[in-house]
């Protein structure tokens, strides 16, 4: 990827990378495919089930006929719904979480947008999602669907600033929003020289603020079933519910990659005499334990109420992450200056 | 980095393919599925009762207090972003003005707390 972005652009080359892009995609859509079906064994496993094993060999194609049965599923719309609203907000919800994904570097040869800005542009295009849970709730005219959305939009506003400023940290310690920068600034041969083990606090902050952006149990509240039915996308079928669900799980991607850049040192091995395997090895390993994270999370984890959610945000969160932002400046003036 | 116009045609690539997605998954399932509605489908889903009055309700929104603290909190991530990029060329200075901006805003967030604006009743 990096030999592309330096060659001068021309039509052939903006073609070249198209393909690639096009070729990533199908990818990510790889992954949301068998993120589910793990999802369902590993929850499965931690509840004494099986998890899905009819279809398919261990039941590995499960997750293709759910898709299947989705696309070829009646497409129902209200009749009170607001039509162009409703067939907007699955698009508007799946378009950012894939666009974020632009900014992630997967090791030093292979990324594909490598800006400056990139954690800004990470931050400013996944707040756009919540606006369409939002729109998706009030378009429906259903009211689990609007309490749904309505409950997005507290949660996004409680949580986004944490999150955002749980990060700030980290961009103390490298001086650079540029993602690539970030980890290389982690690299010193050993683990703790990433930024989880310096940035501890943050990190915590970050990833509790980081499962509430991405309405996961415990923090799923704007769809919780056994309250809302299903929330925002209650009145939604066939495709359209498979882009809501398809922008959650890719979201699962983006804030597991995010993570491993910005806290779990990126594609640096561990130690320095494991440097031999390759970085994306590393980078893959340490996404699939942040994913599995998330997974166990949901298996764990009891529902919270709307209110505890609010004041753990604001009461809790909100004051360590600042607290977080000056501890590590002043260790920066005091030690490292 | 030299053809640095590169990257943002990248993120409109990414863009394009996030709009293209869904409008042709969209197109094929117009395709593949049935399209026969009947009045019961099209009315809305209120737990297998005929729905009462509208969804679109109007209801007290709680949090409107909270909305107008995220816009404070969030305009303080404005400021504080391109202080943490440059920080290491910054003095001791910056350290102690940005002490101050933050301790205002906390003083804010403690006065809410103490009013009880943070109580969800």
């Amino acid at each position: 990827m990096g030999a592309w972005l330096d060659e001068p652009l021309s039509w052939g080359n903006a073609l070249v990378l198209f393909l690639w892009a096009a070729v990533f995609l199908l990818i990510v859509l790889g992954f949301v495919t068998y993120a589910i079906y793990y999802e369902r064994k590993v929850i499965g496993w931690m509840q004494l089930r099986v998890g899905p094993n009819r279809v398919g060999p261990l039941g590995l194609l499960q997750t293709v006929a759910d898709i299947f049965k989705l696309l070829i599923k009646e497409d129902t719309i209200p009749r009170k719904a607001d039509r162009l609203l409703f067939i907007l907000a699955p698009a508007l919800a799946f378009i950012p979480s894939f666009a974020v994904l632009a900014v992630i570097p997967y090791s030093e040869k292979l990324y594909f947008a490598d800006l400056n800005v990139g954690l800004l542009y990470y931050a400013a295009l996944s707040g756009i999602t919540t606006l369409a849970i939002v729109l998706g709730g009030w378009a429906s005219n259903n009211k689990y669907a609007l309490l749904g959305g309505m409950r997005s939009a507290a949660q996004m506003i409680s949580y986004e600033v944490p999150l955002v400023i749980s990060i700030v940290g980290v961009i103390l310690l490298s001086g650079s929003l540029n993602l690539k920068d970030i980890v290389t600034a982690q690299d010193g041969g050993w683990f703790w020289h990433w930024n989880l083990f310096p940035q501890i606090i943050g990190f915590v902050v970050f990833f509790i603020a980081a499962v509430s952006e991405l309405n996961r149990t415990p923090f799923d509240l704007p769809e919780a079933e056994s309250e809302l039915i299903a929330g925002y996308h209650v009145e939604y079928s066939g495709f359209r519910f498979a882009f809501f669900m398809l922008a959650e799980y890719v979201y699962v991607y983006a804030i597991a990659a995010l993570t491993t850049v910005l806290f779990l040192g990126g594609w640096h091995a561990p130690a320095p005499f494991l440097d031999f395997v390759p970085g994306i090895i590393w980078f893959l390993l340490k996404f699939a334990f942040v994913v599995f994270s998330l997974f166990w999370i949901r298996a764990t984890f009891p529902r919270v109420r709307i209110d505890q959610l609010m004041s753990l945000g604001w009461k809790v969160l909100l004051p360590v992450a600042i607290a977080n932002v000056f501890l590590t400046a002043l260790w920066l003036e005091l030690f490292v200056k | 980095m030299d053809h640095y116009v590169n990257h943002y045609v990248v993120v409109a690539i990414f863009l394009v393919l996030g709009i293209l997605l869904p409008v042709v998954a969209l197109t094929v399932g117009r395709w593949l599925r049935p399209h026969k509605p009947t009045d019961p489908k099209r009315s809305t889903y209120e737990s297998g009762n005929e729905p009462v009055g509208e969804g679109q309700v109007k209801f007290n929104i709680r949090y409107y207090l909270f909305a107008l603290m995220f816009v404070i909190f969030d305009v303080e991530t404005v400021f504080l972003y391109p202080w943490a990029v440059a920080y290491n060329k910054l003095g001791l200075f910056v350290l102690v003005e940005m002490f101050i901006f933050a301790g205002m805003l906390l003083v804010g967030l403690l006065y809410a707390w103490k009013k009880r604006v943070l109580k969800w009743n």
